[in-house]
């Protein structure tokens, strides 16, 4: 098959059965990437992982990203990510459509009226995950502590507290 | 400014300005769509993150697609979700081309250690401002503390939580039906 379908696929597949977002995409491409097609080394992809936690955007588009890059160069990630990208946006499109025309709906609102609690417990859950390793002393704790404070309180921009949570990290653990 | 090219600068600043991944990014399409731009009110915001959950897919594509189609159409849509993935591509590529091994430089690592537990406390926030949106009280704050106990603990797929959690709300809708 031509390489560049077959990254195509691969992704497709990836991205239709990854649930939850983040971190939840990674033991689904290790499968593929690793295991299945062989493209990429066990210990190469540990590192990805690391790479993919500590640089912007999407986990799932990292992933992509690099092992399209690797295997075949820059369309070989243009594809990849398209794979990742195009089914989500397809299926995406259809349900925001169907929401607006039904939300309205009685069965539609109670449906929903059981969801909406359920989707804060997801959020709590993602902050839970995101938690394992990311406290490692004291001073972690305190700036967890001081960000919520200035985020939920007083209101101040994500971006600037992650920014400024940066440049504390490089004084304090360097 | 014409509105296809705020939707890109605005998830292209979201998606640039996120580490952890999608789940991350959360917190400012909240702040700007919700609160800044008010592209999409903060119920509405609640139900998107529902339907995002319970697709395949990551998370920040489900989302731009959602908003960018509320504001402008497909158009929207496309445009918010190249906005949020561009940096994530432009990062790896270079990653890629030029730098394997960054992440075990001890600068990079000093600032990611700091950085981590902010994304912890921010996460933390729109839980809360959701939990007033979604009208949680005594009786149905059971439901999101089981979810957390299922989903962070036992490793439980988050579309099982969303399809019980939605059958659970029809039976109660046609229950209270019944009783009128």
């Amino acid at each position: 098959m031509n390489i560049y379908l077959k990254i195509f696929l691969v992704f497709s597949k990836i991205g239709l059965f990854s649930y939850g977002g983040g971190n939840a995409i990674l033991p689904l491409i290790k499968q593929e990437v690793v295991v299945n097609n062989s493209w990429i080394k066990s210990n190469e992809f540990t590192d990805l992982v690391a790479i993919s936690q500590a640089t912007p955007g999407p986990i799932a588009i990292n992933g992509a990203t690099y092992v399209g890059y690797r295997v075949a160069g820059f369309w070989g990630s243009i594809l990849a990510n398209l794979g990742i990208i195009l089914p989500t946006f397809i299926i995406m499109l259809l349900i925001t459509k169907a929401f607006m025309k039904f939300k309205q709906n009685d069965y539609v609102k109670s449906a929903f009226s059981g969801v909406l609690p359920a989707t804060v417990g997801l959020i709590a859950a993602a902050a839970v995950m995101v938690s394992y390793g990311s406290f490692i002393d004291y001073k972690s704790v305190l700036i967890c502590i001081s960000v919520f404070i200035l985020a939920y309180k007083y209101d101040v921009d994500p971006i600037v507290l992650t920014i400024i949570s940066g440049i504390i990290g490089f004084v304090l653990y360097r | 400014m014409n509105i296809l090219v705020d939707l890109f600068v605005t998830f292209l600043k979201i998606g640039t300005f996120t580490v952890g991944g999608g789940p991350s990014m959360i917190p400012l399409i909240e702040r700007d769509a919700v609160y800044n731009k008010k592209w999409i009110s903060k119920e509405e915001f609640v139900d998107m993150i529902a339907l995002a959950q319970s697709i395949p897919g990551p998370i920040a594509v489900d989302a731009s697609v959602f908003i960018g189609y509320r504001v402008a159409g497909i158009a929207g849509s496309i445009a918010a979700v190249f906005g949020s993935v561009f940096s994530a591509f432009v990062v790896l590529l270079l990653v890629a081309m030029y730098f394997v091994g960054i992440n075990k430089n001890r600068n990079v690592e000093a600032v990611f250690k700091g950085i981590r537990p902010a994304v912890v406390a921010l996460l933390a926030v729109p839980v809360l401002r959701m939990a007033k949106s979604a009208k949680i009280n005594k009786k149905t704050v059971i439901i999101p503390i089981v979810t957390v106990i299922l989903v962070a603990f036992f490793n439980v797929n988050a579309v099982y939580v969303i399809i019980t959690s939605a059958l659970g709300g029809l039976a109660y809708g046609l229950l209270l039906k019944r009783r009128t």
